[in-house]
């Protein structure tokens, strides 16, 4: 219930029993069949009665691509607005209005390549968002073009004898610009997704989660070693918060700093266990968090966190907006239009 | 020594020195003891977009011009009749801008042999003989300066600083104008800084005195209060009229306004202004560019506010796809464009009207956007309410064209009583607008009022109201995604006719002919209204007929548009651009309009004007 989530203590809550299909619209889905973005859906709709707040109250806003048709399958108020441009509406909404639970969906495309500039800009502040960025790692909605998070070398449409660009990683990227809250998902593990949904709303500001997100049609398989049964646990890395970062299917495998400083994996047979790791998602100190962000292999994703990287707390930019009024408000007393126009220097002509 | 006093009905004084002289700074303090006296008045601040260039060269100088008079005042006036020069290079950028026989104060200081060749002069042209034709008052305003502040505690430099001072101190002198005004507001602004403000206050004291002994003016001048309509009066620049408007939309229309922004010459100073004023609810959000100043702002109409984005038009061409969005969306917006010198980045500094095609048309698809111009600095006040009063009935994006000129300039204005100003009539949808054929009743975000066409505004927060919409073309009524052609179609042609729909709401537009016998009318927008109707005038007096009519809407054109056109035998269309007004009108009435155009980044002169008018009243 909304009491555990103190960044939404302006929401207005509700009595009525909320199940998931309450958060459907009465929109027909039009993604492929087979698309990740089916399961986020369900993961979310069945995630939102946890909020406990107004479903009116609750705003979804989305840029432009397959991702952000999100907006229209929920039972909510929606915003499917231009490419790249959500984190900037979504400001402009969160801003003016706290009683409001703004969510933000947007793709690697939308988010990190046209759009780059307001993500970065959306995490420094630390608005009131939660951003779900759904990274399929490819142009959906164009048809296959390589997107910035494309492996080097990638053959697509674009790129018939192999992309040039070098990739970037989000997470690394939101936490260079200054986030307050960083985490990572698969789309098709529902009960983590839940779980990552749960600290994100919890968190004051904003929270950007990276969902490894199947394209089936134009990147598929791209996080399939973090899928498949067989090779998932030795993969993935599961941070949990206040836990020593151990994993792989017998777990064998931890998380420790070499001599230089780098947060590397290693065997836990030939390390002390006091030098493993222990996740501590609330440290300020965000070389950590970049540093756990740098272990992973992007091609083979050998070694991927997923979990909460990041989870410390600033004031909200909204927060602080509506504090700096109320402060101006109670000093000088409301504003006084025929005050304000007439201003110090006037003279009568009779 | 009491000098001879002589009565005047008009002056046009301009100040110039270096970017760091504090021309600008001497010329406001002027205006407003001007203003005070009750002259009527206009303004022309003349600066470079460099924020200091080097001393003493032709970029670093900047001008301020002001035309005030006994009777009404339209321009900042064409040459003035008194030039203070600080230094050579503000001698010679501006000499030009100084009438023949005119009074030419030059700070003799600064006349040294390297800043004289270091503008191009080959001999010294105080010295020369070159100025002969005007009556030239060589003052050593630095020394003097100096010289009056020795028993202060002050450093040279600073006390040259204060040499602006001085040379205020004379012009009000000069013009008999009072200097406490000035006192006062030096107390504001050095309060903090006893030694400082005693200078200053000391140098304009200087000033002042050095006018009364020395026998360089002969005369002092008295320029009666002009006759004006009974009622306070303050003075006003277009850029704070044009804040002072959106407050008062937002007092008016009972939503708060919320400004995103991002900072462009001519129009930060709204930004700067609008921030100040956080007690009237007002939000302002700095955005990391100008997509998402304008984004911020539609997110705040969304969620209910007034949402206001300020630019130029470099920022509106990048704004270009949020404004088309806010079209589809038909969500209230305010999109302020401080028109200045283009194309790119063009003449930061300087005005221009060459964006009212983009705002027109500078879209993708069929994006209809009314316009809304200010005629004058204190008319930014209503132009503001105004569009606040078509974004929020129409639920459409406006756009307000103001211009350098304008935002700049200032004049007098008699400030109204806000119990007389319009509501702004704000509804929110607050439950289901629809019955289907089963009895069910829903909300249909797309449902328009059949008087306006406007949609209903429903914000998030209101249950049952829940909604989805986007930029993709959406049904008529439900607002569900819809690719069906007969209905884009639909859409498109309502989405107009709620925008020519607007002209119904607005007043026709009126001619002023007072002969009533004109051949030819003259029809302009914007900031040309002082320049248009002073050459008008002109003309009249010279006893030819001329009829003139100002544009405050350009989309939709005032219904009676075409019937006024048509009633006369020529039209000229005067404008600081290459004929944009004059396409649309020709276009629209199939009238054969005639451009008069210039875009010097400057005002038009009204005597250019004059000749323009009669030359086509003499073709008829
Ligand atoms: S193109 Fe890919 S991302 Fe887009 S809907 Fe189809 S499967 Fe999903």
């Amino acid at each position: 219930m909304s009491e555990n989530f103190p960044s939404l203590s302006l929401v207005p809550k509700t009595d009525d029993k909320q199940s998931a299909k309450d958060f459907k619209s009465d929109q027909e889905v039009r993604w492929c069949p087979g698309c990740g973005d089916y399961a986020i859906l369900a993961a979310v709709q069945g995630f939102m009665p946890e909020l406990g707040v107004k479903r009116e109250n609750i705003v979804f806003v989305s840029g432009i691509g397959c991702s952000s048709r999100f907006p229209y399958y929920m039972n909510t108020y929606g915003l499917h607005s231009i490419h790249g441009r959500a984190p900037a509406i979504a400001t402009g909404l969160a801003t003016s209005r706290p009683d409001l639970s703004v969510w933000v969906v947007t793709g690697d495309g939308d988010a990190l390549s046209i759009g780059g500039n307001h993500l970065i800009h959306a995490l420094r502040r630390n608005v009131n968002l939660k951003i779900l960025l759904f990274n399929n790692r490819i142009y959906g909605l164009t048809k296959g073009q390589y997107s910035p998070t494309s492996p080097l070398g990638k053959i697509t449409k674009s790129s018939p004898v192999g992309s040039l660009d070098h990739p970037f990683n989000p997470l690394s990227v939101a936490i260079g610009a200054e986030a307050t809250f960083v985490a990572r998902t698969v789309d098709s593990d529902r009960a983590h997704l839940q779980s990552v949904l749960r600290a994100a709303a919890a968190h004051e500001g904003t929270a950007l989660i990276e969902i490894y997100q199947n394209c089936d049609i134009f990147n598929d398989g791209a996080f399939e070693p973090m899928k498949n049964a067989d090779s998932r646990d030795d993969v993935t890395i599961r941070l949990e918060h206040g836990e020593k970062i151990i994993f792989g299917a017998n777990k064998d495998r931890c998380v420790i700093r070499n001599k230089d400083g780098q947060l590397v994996v290693a065997q836990v047979s030939e390390v002390d266990q006091a030098q493993i790791i222990v996740h501590d998602a609330h440290l300020d100190d965000p070389t950590y968090a970049f540093g756990l962000t740098r272990i992973s292999h992007p091609e083979t994703l050998q070694d991927t966190p997923i979990g909460v990287l990041r989870d410390i707390k600033r004031p909200s930019y909204d927060r602080l907006m509506r504090e700096q009024l109320d402060q101006v408000i109670a000093k000088d007393g409301p504003g006084d239009l025929a005050k304000l126009i007439l201003g110090k220097d006037t003279w009568e002509v009779n | 020594m009491a000098k001879d006093v002589v009565e005047l009905d008009q002056v046009i004084i301009r100040f110039a020195g270096d970017s760091g002289d504090g021309m600008q700074l001497t010329g406001d303090q002027f205006t407003s003891t001007t203003a005070a006296f009750g002259n009527d008045l206009k303004t022309l601040p003349d600066f470079p977009a460099e924020i200091r260039a080097p001393a003493g060269t032709l970029p670093g100088v900047s001008a301020f011009q002001l035309n005030f008079g006994d009777h009404t005042i339209m321009t900042p006036g064409d040459q003035a009749h008194v030039l203070v020069a600080m230094n050579p290079a503000a001698l010679k950028a501006n000499l030009k801008e100084l009438r023949k026989g005119g009074d030419l104060i030059v700070n003799t200081d600064e006349f040294g042999d390297r800043a004289v060749s270091k503008v191009g002069y080959v001999s010294n042209p105080i010295e020369d003989g070159s100025l002969d034709g005007y009556n030239v008052h060589k003052i050593a305003l630095t020394s003097m300066t100096v010289q009056a502040l020795s028993e202060f505690d002050i450093t040279k430099k600073e006390a040259e600083r204060a040499k602006n001072m001085f040379a205020l101190g004379l012009l009000l002198w000069l013009y008999s104008r009072p200097i406490e005004p000035t006192l006062k507001f030096l107390a504001g602004k050095f309060g903090k800084k006893p030694d400082i403000l005693a200078a200053n206050n000391k140098a304009l004291q200087a000033g002042w005195s050095f006018g009364e002994t020395t026998e360089s003016f002969a005369n002092q001048y008295v320029i009666k209060p002009a006759q004006m309509p009974a009622g306070t009066y303050r003075n006003i620049s277009g850029n704070l009229a044009l804040s002072y408007g959106l407050i008062a939309a937002s007092v008016q229309s009972g939503i708060p306004l919320y400004l995103g922004s991002y900072p462009i010459t001519p129009a930060s100073d709204i930004l700067h202004e609008l921030s100040k004023h956080k007690n009237f609810g007002v939000r302002t959000f700095q955005a990391e560019d100008e997509i998402a100043g304008i984004g911020a702002a539609l997110g705040a109409s969304y969620a209910g506010l007034l949402g206001v984005t300020t630019t130029s038009g470099p920022g509106v061409a990048l704004k270009s796809e949020a404004i088309g969005l806010a079209v589809s969306l038909e969500l209230p917006l305010i999109i302020v464009d401080v028109q200045r010198g283009g194309p790119s980045t063009g003449l930061p500094t300087k005005t221009e009207q060459a964006d009212l095609l983009q705002a027109m048309f500078g879209r993708n698809g069929e994006a209809p956007v009314p316009i809304v111009a200010p005629q004058s600095p204190s008319d930014c006040f209503n132009a503001a309410i105004e569009a606040a009063r078509i974004a929020i009935t129409y639920r459409t994006p406006v756009f307000l064209l103001s211009d350098g000129y304008i935002a700049n300039g200032a004049e007098p204005w008699r400030v109204p009583n806000p119990a007389d100003l319009p509501q702004i009539e704000v509804k929110f949808a607050d439950g289901p607008n629809h019955k289907l054929e089963d009895g069910t009743e829903v909300f249909w975000p797309f449902k328009r009022d059949p008087e306006t066409l406007a949609r209903p505004w429903a914000i998030p927060g209101v249950a049952g109201l829940e909604h989805r919409i986007g930029g993709i073309e959406k049904a008529d009524g439900t607002g569900n995604i819809s690719y069906d052609p007969t209905n884009h179609d639909f859409m498109v042609r309502t989405r107009q006719a709620k925008i020519d729909g607007i002209a119904k709401s607005i007043s026709p537009l009126v001619v002023h002919d007072p002969s009533g016998s004109a051949k030819v009318l003259v029809i302009g927008w914007g900031s040309t209204y002082g320049p248009v109707e002073a050459a008008c005038e002109e003309v009249r007096n010279q006893g030819v007929d001329v009829a003139h009519a100002h544009l405050r809407h350009l989309n939709p054109f005032p219904s009676n548009t075409g019937d006024v056109l048509k009633k006369y035998d020529k039209v000229l269309i005067p404008e600081m651009n290459l004929g944009q007004l004059g396409l649309l009108i020709r276009a629209k009435y199939l009238v054969d309009a005639i451009g008069f155009n210039q875009v010097r980044g400057l005002p038009f002169k009204t005597q250019e004007l004059v000749d323009a008018i009669k030359d086509v009243v003499a073709s008829v």
